[in-house]
């Protein structure tokens, strides 16, 4: 009988807390009222009745082994894959009724498949990514095209400034750049003052 | 009329818009990862506070003396690290080639790192972390198998981030998304460096205040942790007795060594850029004390957070135990606590032992986990992205962190960007005329084509590589000549009289003592046993493969040869540079000597040039 026994271990405290309920002959009703409502969805024939169900060796833990029996076939227990497969097609009503989880209602035997992690289209990285991206390439051309309009400005200020210099340079004594005449072979006249004199500082 | 004779002396050279800006930028500098990744793991296992007394004998002896000098250098000759080793003397143009090429080749791995940093930032905006839960295998019976046997952060480490191979010969693949996040970091960097100190400039207010906000902000979170205090108290109790081991004293003075990102020319390069009246003493010693204050404030949020992490390891453990023990006996819920765990497992040990024996419960001790000490990137995408997992609001604390990762990061990029970039300009490898803009362009690009092969399926054994040997051993020998070639070719008496004209003091006798005698003797004796160290046992390196028997423990693997002959390749190739050069300069003053006829045009221009 072994094979077709489950133990099932329940952890209330651990799953609700302050707000766990305690283990009594209720709630053994409600389980073996569920199992045989699974069992009836299973396979779809509707003789399973909560009597078919057995519970024994209840611990405090709280865990205990159930059997379904076959009241149409003289006293039998149902095969324990049919037992499995009935239990984890209605795992989740289940879970349900005893306000527990996979992890706090516990079938030992039975595995539960897990589901699978929810996956957005596009990995939200790959988004996060484009923002950064996007700021990176605007931050650059903003700095690069700002370099160039003030060197273009540079550019602009120092053709201007030769120019200025150009004309200052170029000043004329009677028609004649000052460049061309020779200082030292004329004949200084202290009178009209130093020679520097002659032009404004600027 | 203009202004002219002023002009050709300022030489338009690039200037810091004040002096809070060249303090933030030498500080973000020597600010980097290893203050909060290496100083807490140093400070764990040599002893916890004990260790702080080889490491403030190792900052007052060598750590000060060496960033004064080189802030000094770069402060009085006004040039990057190429063009002031060769004013000081054309035999000693070596030193600065060697710092250059340090530069480059720490710039090429450091930014992966940050490319990793970046990778984990961005994955810190879903819910729940994706290295807080195990993928599902194929057919969804349970998780995926390398993740079950190690845990979920190891695999997103090792299987998710880098895809890594199980030996360093087989490169596997480009892994696409940290081609993505290494092309992005790069960019980040070329959008700081784009015009050198001007922007770096600018930046570095963000970059180096931040991690410091973070830092405090981490710490208020992470004494308010459970089994913080207990942490903190177990880490930082000293233990004497460790002093007595010589492996500790040299772990002291390399950390503050690499710590203050010395002998690197970057902080050459910032000096340069200052006016020359400009207390460096003043500067050297706060910048110092500053890196060393900022790791020892950096530990106490990582031992907290380390101090939580142990604790619900050991409540994990407790727990685990008590589960199977109550499951085993039947025994009602929450009949055993942690706290008469101890008391239940001597009963039941008593009454029934072979029951207890066959359930192989596992010992939970304490200090067992806080034992465990890790450092480098484990402890920031293994330890510290577990820790945030279990604390509320992760996604958070996880994007606060990765930020604060990152700042510090770059502003240290920030200085070996500058290492590289500052001799370039002033050897005027483009033309005057053509944008700094373009410079650090080609300099960003090409260092980001260098370090895809870092993106490889064996990229992060190529890190731990140039890591090991690029940026460990010529720093020691680039610095040891440096003080040699100030304190003996350029000669102390000048260099005081340099520096007494730049702060206006006279230099106390400390510094003469240090430079001269203290410092160079240090450093060879750091040296020597660095590469003893080195050479006791074949470089090996752990592996992660998943079909070790011993997995998830990392296999120990050999180096093959031609990857050993990489290794000393990276650690001679700079310090070659140092005699190459000398015996290049000897040689071309022996043709020189023997054709007087031949007066090469470059003795005209040297007096010129600025």
């Amino acid at each position: 009988d072994a094979q077709n026994a489950f133990k099932v271990r329940i952890s209330i405290k651990t799953a609700l807390g302050d707000n766990a309920y305690a283990w009594d002959a209720n709630e053994e009703y409600l389980f073996k009222a569920m199992v045989a409502f699974a069992m009836r969805r299973y396979s779809s024939k509707s003789t399973t009745q909560i009597s078919n169900v057995l519970l024994c060796n209840v611990t405090d833990r709280v865990s205990f082994w159930f059997v379904v029996t076959d009241s149409s076939k003289n006293v039998t227990t149902v095969p324990g894959s049919e037992v499995e497969a009935a239990i984890r097609m209605n795992r989740n009503r289940i879970n349900n009724a005893f306000l527990l989880s996979d992890k706090t209602l516990q079938f030992l035997k039975i595995t539960s498949t897990l589901s699978p992690p929810v996956e957005p289209s596009t990995p939200v990285w790959l988004i996060v990514f484009g923002v950064v991206l996007c700021l990176i390439v605007v931050g650059i051309l903003f700095l690069v095209v700002s370099g160039i309009q003030k060197h273009k400005k540079k550019n602009k200020e120092s053709t201007e400034r030769e120019n200025l210099e150009e004309k200052v340079e170029v000043t004329l004594e009677n028609g004649i750049p000052c460049e061309a005449l020779d200082l030292k072979a004329g004949h200084i006249n202290g009178v009209f003052g130093a020679d520097d004199e002659r032009f404004t500082s600027l | 009329l203009s202004a002219a004779p002023e002009v050709s002396k300022e030489d338009g050279r690039p200037k810091w818009d004040n002096k809070f800006q060249y303090i933030l930028s030498c500080i973000g500098f020597a600010v980097g990862l290893g203050n909060v990744w290496r100083f807490p793991y140093l400070c764990q296992i040599h002893g916890g506070g004990a260790f702080l007394i080889p490491y403030f004998i190792a900052l007052v002896f060598e750590g000060i003396p060496l960033l004064h000098l080189e802030l000094a250098l770069g402060q009085y000759l006004r040039k990057g690290s190429v063009g002031a080793w060769n004013t000081i003397s054309p035999y000693l143009g070596g030193i600065g080639v060697a710092m250059w090429m340090v530069s480059a080749l720490v710039s090429f791995y450091y930014n992966t790192v940050l490319t990793w940093v970046m990778w984990y930032f961005l994955n810190s905006f879903q819910e729940p972390l994706p290295w807080s839960v195990c993928p599902l295998n194929e057919n969804r019976t349970g998780f995926n198998e390398e993740c079950y046997e190690s845990t979920a952060v190891n695999y997103f480490w090792y299987r998710k981030t880098l895809n890594i191979t199980p030996d360093i010969a087989e490169t596997g693949t480009l892994q696409w998304w940290l081609v993505l996040c290494l092309a992005s970091c790069w960019a980040f960097v070329y959008l700081c460096t784009i015009r050198g100190i001007e922007t770096t400039g600018k930046a570095i207010y963000v970059t180096a205040i931040f991690p410091y906000l973070v830092l405090t902000i981490f710490l208020i979170q992470g004494l308010t942790l459970p089994g913080a205090t207990e942490g903190l108290i177990y880490l930082f109790t000293p233990n004497l007795n460790t002093l007595k081991n010589p492996r500790v004293w040299l772990d002291a003075a390399t950390q503050i060594f690499f710590s203050l990102s010395l002998a690197f020319g970057g902080l050459i390069a910032f000096a340069s850029y200052n006016p020359t009246k400009n207390d460096c003493e003043k500067d050297a010693v706060t910048v110092a004390i500053v890196n060393s204050m900022t790791s020892l404030y950096a530990s106490i949020p990582v031992f907290s957070v380390l101090g939580f992490k142990a604790t619900t390891a050991y409540w994990d453990c407790l727990d685990r135990n008590i589960i199977n023990i109550i499951n085993e006996f039947d025994l009602p819920e929450e009949s055993i606590m942690r706290q008469n765990y101890t008391s239940w497992i001597s009963v039941l040990n008593s009454s029934y032992p072979e029951k207890i024996a066959g359930l192989k419960l596992k010992s939970c001790d304490l200090h067992e986990f806080l034992d465990q000490s890790v450092s480098g990137t484990g402890l920031a995408f293994i330890v510290f992205t577990q820790a945030i997992i279990l604390m509320p609001g992760s996604q958070a604390w996880a994007i606060l962190f990765f930020i604060m990762l990152f700042s510090l990061g770059l502003s240290s990029m920030f200085g070996n960007i500058e290492g590289v970039f500052t001799p370039l300009l002033e050897l005027q490898i483009i033309r005057r005329s053509a944008p700094k803009e373009l410079l650090s362009g080609i300099i960003c690009l090409i260092s980001f084509l260098i370090a895809l092969c870092f993106t490889l399926g064996s990229g992060s054994y190529w890190i731990d590589v140039f890591d090991r040997y690029a940026g460990s051993v010529p720093l020691l020998v680039i610095a040891f000549f440096e003080v040699i070639g100030v304190a003996y070719v350029y000669k102390i008496k000048r260099f005081s009289k340099d520096v007494e004209w730049m702060t206006g003091r006279k230099l106390s006798l400390y510094w003469q003592v240090t430079w001269r005698f203290i410092s160079p003797l240090l450093l060879l004796i750091v040296f020597m046993a660095f590469v003893t160290l080195q050479m006791q046992k074949p470089p090996s390196y752990t592996a992660w493969n998943p079909k070790y028997e011993g997995f998830p423990m990392k296999e120990e693997k050999v180096y093959p040869p031609w990857v050993q002959a990489i290794c000393v390749l990276l650690a001679a190739f700079p310090c070659v540079c140092v005699p190459l050069v000398a015996l290049f300069h000897l040689v071309k003053q022996k043709c020189r000597s023997k054709g007087p006829s031949f007066v090469p045009p470059e003795v005209f221009c040297q007096g010129t040039n600025s």
